[in-house]
């Protein structure tokens, strides 16, 4: 099938991804929870794989992850999951509440707009240089907790076994990568945070945590 | 004769880029509001009145009856949805997703970056004097991203002849850059252009943080 520009299309999605990018992950659980297989293409983003012609073309930002649905080139995870939300609506990721679908999109807010921005790495060897190799650490170690206080607030009359109910949401969509991240890169204190981070972030490795309910 | 509560409520600070969004939306789409003035340089975010209504202090939030909506992206949809006169999303899904893209560029890649918090953090741990070149840096290089984005997509407005959801985030950004960062917009013809466009509509204008009934008078 050929594409408008001459580009041999694929039927299928194609996904640029980083293993280790959160945004990149964010897009991945959604495919997975909508049941849509995908190609999968690294893009190396410590060898600079996202300054090549090839992918300059398809994203002159040169961030992933970037989605290829035919025709159709999404980049930015926020865009790429509203997309697939409306193209795929198999597995709703948002709610038709929209008290609640607001909730969502605030939960993702918090995510993508006041913490992974925060410990992006240019950022972080910036304030390395500055200031010093600790103060880099600090600066991530304090936003994100500071983010994850705001969703502790958040959801703490929404949280079932997952943010925002019983069932996997748009939240969890950019709150779970965002946990695992954190608590391996930055050694954030999960205990620190009540039991509804917590428990969304052992649900998703499959621990009970029932034993460390506070007294 | 019973007094006429407006049924929007809008809890805004005159200089939030993030309230501005919203100010505009609902100029647009016709919707009048109670504007409910939080001082952040005070901190009235943290009061209890206000603490009530978003436990995490931010602004914008909006009040719809028994709706409460926070944060201008979760807003933005709210009102997209609820109120769909002048719709601010296309219906075409590439040209939405440009949409969402460059309002993403702008919420999570340059406004988190000279927000208030961020910017007093960089004035005590760095210094008074790297404020402003801290945030210049980020601003330019999202305008850079937004110029690239926009490009082949851009008409009148940022991506067509009508106005749409990024030129609600773009807006308020390029009007910050401009006032308070000392931005060269030379180097972004686009959104320079982009900028005169939104001078000419009262709806935008109107918006501005100068307008607002909490702005300090000059």
């Amino acid at each position: 099938m050929a594409a408008k520009d001459g580009r041999e299309v694929s039927s299928k999605l194609v996904l640029y991804s980083f293993w280790q990018s959160s945004c990149a992950w964010r897009v991945r659980f959604a495919l997975n929870l909508k049941g849509l297989s995908y190609e999968y293409k690294a893009v190396d983003l410590t060898k600079g794989e996202q300054f090549t012609p090839e992918f300059e073309k398809l994203n002159p930002l040169h961030f992933v992850p970037v989605l290829v649905d035919g025709d159709i080139v999404v980049s930015d995870s926020f865009a790429i999951l509203m997309y697939l939300e409306e193209k795929y609506p198999q597995r709703a990721l948002l709610p038709a509440d929209p008290q609640r679908k607001a909730l969502n999109l605030q939960a993702a807010s918090i995510v993508s707009s006041s913490i992974q921005p925060l410990h992006m790495m240019s950022i972080l060897k910036y304030l390395e240089e500055k200031i010093g190799p600790q103060e880099r650490f600090l600066f991530g170690q304090t936003n994100i907790e500071k983010g994850f206080f705001a969703l502790e607030k958040l959801l703490k009359d929404l949280a079932g076994k997952y943010a925002t109910g019983d069932e996997v949401s748009m939240a969890d969509v950019f709150i779970a990568p965002q946990i695992a991240i954190s608590a391996e890169r930055f050694k954030i204190d999960m205990v620190k945070l009540s039991l509804c981070i917590i428990g969304l972030y052992f649900s998703f490795v499959g621990y009970d945590l029932s034993h460390l309910i506070p007294l | 004769m019973a007094h006429e509560e407006k049924k929007l409520k809008l809890y805004s600070y005159w200089r939030s880029s993030c309230s501005c969004r919203i100010r505009i939306a609902l100029n647009l789409k016709g919707l009048e509001y109670q504007y409910i003035p939080v001082n952040l340089l005070k901190g009235e975010q943290f009061t209890s009145e206000f603490q009530m209504v978003n436990p995490i202090g931010y602004v914008p939030v909006l009040v719809d009856g028994e709706i409460i909506v926070s944060d201008s992206l979760a807003i933005f949809m709210y009102l997209e949805e609820k109120y769909p006169q002048h719709p601010l999303l296309p219906s075409d899904l590439q040209k939405k997703a440009i949409n969402f893209q460059a309002a993403n560029i702008v919420c999570s890649s340059i406004q988190p970056l000279q927000n208030l918090a961020v910017l007093k953090y960089i004035e005590e741990k760095v210094s008074p004097d790297e404020k402003i070149p801290w945030a210049k840096l980020h601003i330019e290089k999202g305008f850079e991203a937004l110029e690239k984005l926009l490009k082949d997509h851009a008409g009148r407005y940022a991506t067509g002849d009508e106005v749409f959801m990024a030129d609600l985030f773009l807006a308020p950004q390029i009007h910050a850059g401009i006032k308070r960062f000392n931005v060269d917009m030379a180097k972004f013809p686009l959104l320079s252009r982009l900028n005169e466009a939104y001078s000419e509509l009262p709806q935008f204008q109107n918006a501005m943080p100068e307008n607002q009934p909490d702005a300090p008078s000059a």
